[in-house]
């Protein structure tokens, strides 16, 4: 705590070890970890059927108490533990995003988790340690750091969309996400070892120095491409999509909700640093075919699905998609794209899901579009709010998904990618369709057979408000968040040259 | 208060009241006459306001009025850019004129989800006023897909049997067409900076924008592709007769009477206006599909059993008119085709009323269930001629100053069109008069018409407005040409230069 100023002189004898501000930037983290471990000792001690309000009540509050230790983390910009760690405006950007996106899901699953008869206590803790990693996928740039953190998160996912024990379909989603999963990683790692071989260097910073230096050689790109196969699985991007269906059927849909949204976005994080800090253009055409499949598949996948679950799956496939093709398109823009994307992805889609949880009953039983004829008439609240965030997704204007596919494309336009827009636009104007065949059994067709829609209670309701008023509010006014988004971008893009400043950069002070 | 002060906010309020009132109608208990009646103050109060725009217009003057200009979101570089010239002006108030008589109309006939349906209708008039009044593209756009989710939610959610299908191809339709114009105005944004209309504009015409003369041709094209469906032009035409036949009446009315204006406004403003050149290149093969439109149009609407499906094809028929007039680049077609938007509005927008009346009662449009109607209805006879014989365009009334004006300005331009135009002119009152025989003269063939009764008091009140307007229109066009003139002039101001340059060459 002596340390804390930051700048004030260090005896050389203690410069070895880790200073105040080297863990107050990874605060959030460390916090997570702590509410994680008291949910997981308090687990066993109290009553089965009373710990389940408990409990969700501590992960919350790790959740909000980790979201407030953000901003000490952003008081203390610059790199931590021997620079494998970097805050900056991008991370602090994507920590408050997955944090946030956690403290949602776990108000949006407490409900669920009741209704489902589904113990509590590990669920809790393994949300919580996944968002550690997650987070620390946002900000950290030693690549070895960064393929922990990326197990971390993995590692608590695979558990988490195996929680339905009762239903086969589940523990199949868990294998297969799992087989699947380390295999993607295996890639992963595979290409940090490649790029080690290639530069010398594990940081991202120094790689990206030693590749502007020279010519870049041919397996630091083959290394790049291993490390956008890896991530290209977490994110769902096509050709690596194909488990994405199967298991967002078989997986509670709360978790589906903050598996679409937290996990990714933390990947496309690091895809952001290494594609745009290392800048290889080499792989140009690979993220532009990629776009273009996600966004194709997708849609034309998503086109039969009659299961709302397997829908919304493909759906997040053709959204990877989008955000694929800002990262085709120039750094500056591009990055500033994909973050406003990812943030207005996250609200719209935990939103779409908490109803979607809700609706499911016991034994997520309704699930199928069938079952949602009628709904607007039997709870006109629910279905208002489902309709919202689908019309989000379709991107129709006063909702964030609106300015999100605007702000991708316009970046791609303005790098010249007019093929690559013109193949997003007709994307979105052909992928409206099956988010209509909601609304439209919702509003329009007559209910079949009784399906028993519980009331809602406060912890699901509020969830679903925050998603709603995060949703129209970044399709009203989405120049703050957007701002935000652009100047830590340029922080991102042009850092690399110089050493970090210890002293707070402008930018991130001045907005937070 | 100077009624002045308002030149600065009235847009934003005519644009606005309607999506404010909608709002509070959520929270307003589900007394259906309660609802009704707030939407049709609501309503009122709108097209009061937008009166204000006709009555302190000045008239000669050419550039947009009661412009206001505020800065939205400043990267991208969008304004909340409104204002009105002669060409936007008389559709802004077109919209807020049926917008209460859709509200009459709809009285008695939607008896359940009373409250969703006027909400849903005061968010449409907001969404409709406002693609004509920004001047932002963005903002434009905006608007633009923000009338597409109410206009498909009152098909699907009032309309009658095969309501979903009618919806979900409207949807598709028009939300495929409009992301090439996405994408067109995303290129302008990139190489000009700007999304504002007059900013644009003035940059083409100097010949500032880079890589332009390259890209014109296919931004030209996807701003049109996007009109040309919501015109419809042939061959895109197929989503209206559904989207009509299943759609309740009110959203027939402001289908026909507003939304397929939006397309024809849109090539008006954006690809005369930003593209002069390539209008003029084009302007061949638009102006040959539009005759097709307006023959086939009305050749189809003559052998429709249905009386709904009938007004629908002659839709086609009547906007082939506009799209030929805007086409032909000379002052009197440009008049003419202003005003034929605005007279078809209202008298078929009519016509959807007096046919919505009849499904009323009998829950048909099927032309042969009637017959000998004028006995046993006379007054809902006589409001019926009046507005066939403006439709058809009867002189003294609405429709015949309109296509008489796009036929000269035709004819200037391109004669033999003109020619094959004008078959379109006795196509219509064929049809028109030929289905208005078939349900009013003769025996009475159906038992049950005989105890049909007469116009009720709200659908009287929603009707007779539009038999008024169609005369006033017809005896008295210059109280709306005289604003739209100047407006057409200036739209034509390059072309002008454009034919000058040439004969100069």
């Amino acid at each position: 705590m002596i340390f804390l100023a930051i700048g004030h002189p260090v005896p050389a004898y203690l410069q070895a070890l880790p200073q105040s501000s080297d863990y107050a930037r990874i605060l959030p983290e460390i916090v997570l970890s702590i509410f994680g471990m008291v949910v997981m000792m308090l687990e066993p001690l109290i009553d089965e059927r009373k710990s389940q309000k408990l409990l969700a009540g501590i992960a919350l509050a790790g959740a909000l108490t980790a979201l407030a230790s953000v901003w000490f983390m952003a008081q203390n910009p610059g790199q931590a533990f021997w620079n494998m760690v970097q805050v900056d405006g991008f991370s602090i950007f994507f920590h408050v995003l997955i944090i946030g996106i956690v403290a949602v899901s776990i108000l949006s699953s407490y409900e669920y988790m009741g209704v489902q008869r589904i113990r509590a206590g590990e669920y809790y803790a393994l949300v919580l340690f996944g968002a550690v990693g997650m987070a620390l996928m946002s900000s950290a740039i030693e690549l070895v750091l960064i393929f922990i953190a990326l197990e971390i998160s993995s590692i608590s996912s695979y558990v988490l969309a195996g929680f339905r024990r009762r239903e086969a379909s589940s523990t199949e989603a868990s294998l297969k996400y799992f087989l699947l999963g380390s295999f993607a990683t295996a890639f992963f790692l595979y290409g940090v070892a490649l790029m080690f071989g290639a530069t010398g260097h594990t940081n991202i910073n120094e790689i990206s120095q030693t590749l502007l230096a020279g010519q870049v050689p041919l397996l630091a790109v083959l290394a790049v491409a291993f490390m956008f196969v890896g991530l290209g699985f977490k994110v769902a991007a096509a050709p690596f999509h194909v488990w994405t269906p199967d298991v967002y059927e078989g997986a509670p849909a709360p978790v589906v909700g903050l598996m679409s949204t937290a996990p990714k976005a933390a990947a496309f994080a690091v895809l952001l640093r290494i594609v745009f800090v290392v800048n290889v253009h080499a792989i140009f055409w690979v993220i532009w075919v990629a776009a273009a499949l996600s966004m194709t598949l997708g849609n034309l996948g998503a086109f039969v699905q009659n299961n709302i679950k397997r829908l919304l799956a493909y759906s997040s496939i053709a959204h990877a998609g989008y955000v694929l093709v800002a990262f085709a398109a120039a750094p500056a823009a591009g990055t500033s794209a994909v973050m406003f994307y990812l943030s207005c992805y996250a609200a719209m889609n935990v939103g779409a899901f908490a109803v979607v949880s809700h609706f499911a009953n016991a034994g997520e039983r309704y699930v199928t579009l069938e079952d949602y004829a009628g709904l607007g008439r039997s709870s006109p609240l629910l279905a208002a709010a489902l309709t919202i965030f689908l019309l989000s997704l379709i991107g129709i204007p006063m909702t964030g998904g609106f300015f999100a596919k605007f702000y991708v494309f316009s970046a791609a336009v303005r790098s010249n990618l007019i093929w690559l827009t013109i193949i997003g636009v007709l994307n979105g104007g052909v992928g409206a369709y099956y988010y209509l065949r909601i609304i439209v059994a919702m509003y329009m067709k007559e209910t079949r057979r009784e399906v028993p829609v519980a009331p809602v209670s406060f912890a699901p309701r509020l969830a679903i408000a925050v998603c709603l008023i995060v949703t129209i509010y970044l399709g009203v006014f989405p120049g703050s968040v957007l701002q935000y988004a652009q100047d830590s971008a340029q922080q991102l893009v042009q850092q690399p040259l110089s050493p970090i400043p210890s002293k707070p950069a402008p930018a991130a002070a001045a907005t937070l | 208060m100077n009624i002045r002060d308002l030149d600065q906010v009235i847009l934003t309020l005519v644009t606005f009241v309607p999506l404010a009132g909608g709002l509070l109608l959520t929270f307003l208990p589900r007394r259906d006459r309660d609802i009704r009646i707030f939407a049709l103050v609501i309503s009122l109060l709108t097209f009061v306001l937008s009166l204000h725009l006709p009555v302190y217009f000045h008239r000669v003057r050419a550039g947009f009025q009661y412009e206001i200009d505020r800065q939205w979101i400043s990267t991208p570089n969008i304004h909340y850019h409104m204002g009105v010239d002669g060409i936007s002006l008389w559709l802004v108030v077109l919209t807020t004129f049926l917008t209460p008589l859709c509200v009459l109309i709809s009285w008695t006939s939607i008896r359940e989800r009373v409250k969703e349906f006027f909400i849903l209708l005061l968010i449409l008039e907001t969404a409709l006023v406002g693609v004509f009044t920004s001047l932002d593209l963005f903002l434009f756009y905006f608007f633009w897909e923000a009338t597409l989710i109410p206009m498909a939610l009152l098909i699907g959610m009032f309309g009658h049997e095969r309501k979903v299908y009618a919806a979900v191809k409207f949807f598709m339709y028009t939300m495929i067409g409009s992301v090439f114009m996405l994408a067109a105005i995303l290129w302008l944004y990139a190489h000009t900076g700007s999304f504002d209309f007059v900013v644009i504009r003035d940059q083409i015409a100097s010949g500032a924008v880079p890589k332009f003369p390259a890209a014109a041709q296919w931004l030209f094209l996807g701003f049109f592709l996007a009109f040309a469906v919501k015109v419809p032009l042939f061959p895109f035409h197929t989503w209206l007769p559904d989207a009509h036949v299943e759609a309740p009446t009110a959203g027939s009315v402001l289908l026909a009477g507003v939304l397929l204006k939006m397309g024809t406004y849109g090539m008006l403003r954006f690809n005369l206006g930003l593209f002069p050149e390539q209008a003029r290149r084009n302007a061949s093969w638009i102006m040959v599909l539009a005759l097709i439109g307006i023959i086939y149009g009305a050749l189809v609407a003559m052998v429709q059993p249905n009386v709904k499906k009938l007004i629908a094809y002659s839709s086609v028929s009547h906007l082939g008119f506009v799209v030929l007039g805007i086409f032909s680049f000379t002052q009197a077609g440009l008049d003419g085709a202003m005003f034929v938007m605005l007279a078809h509005g209202i008298s078929t927008g009519g016509l959807f009323m007096l046919a919505g009346i009849l499904h009323e009662r009998r829950h048909t449009y099927e032309i042969k269930e009637f017959g000998g109607l004028a006995s046993i209805m006379p007054l809902y006879a006589a409001l019926f001629l009046v507005i066939v014989l403006a439709s058809a365009g009867l002189p003294l009334m609405n429709g015949f100053v309109g296509e008489f004006l796009v036929l000269s300005g035709t004819f200037e331009a391109k004669a033999v069109f003109a020619i094959l135009a004008a078959t379109g002119v006795i196509w219509s009152s064929v049809y028109l008069l030929w289905m208005y025989q078939r349900v009013f003269y003769g025996k009475v063939t159906h038992e049950v018409n005989n105890s049909l009764t007469d116009l009720s008091g709200y659908e009287k009140w929603a009707v007779w407005p539009c038999a008024v307007t169609a005369l006033v229109m017809g005896v008295a066009p210059i109280l709306w040409l005289g604003a739209i003139d100047p407006a057409v002039q200036a739209a034509l101001n390059p072309f002008t230069r454009l034919a000058s340059r040439l004969v100069g060459q």
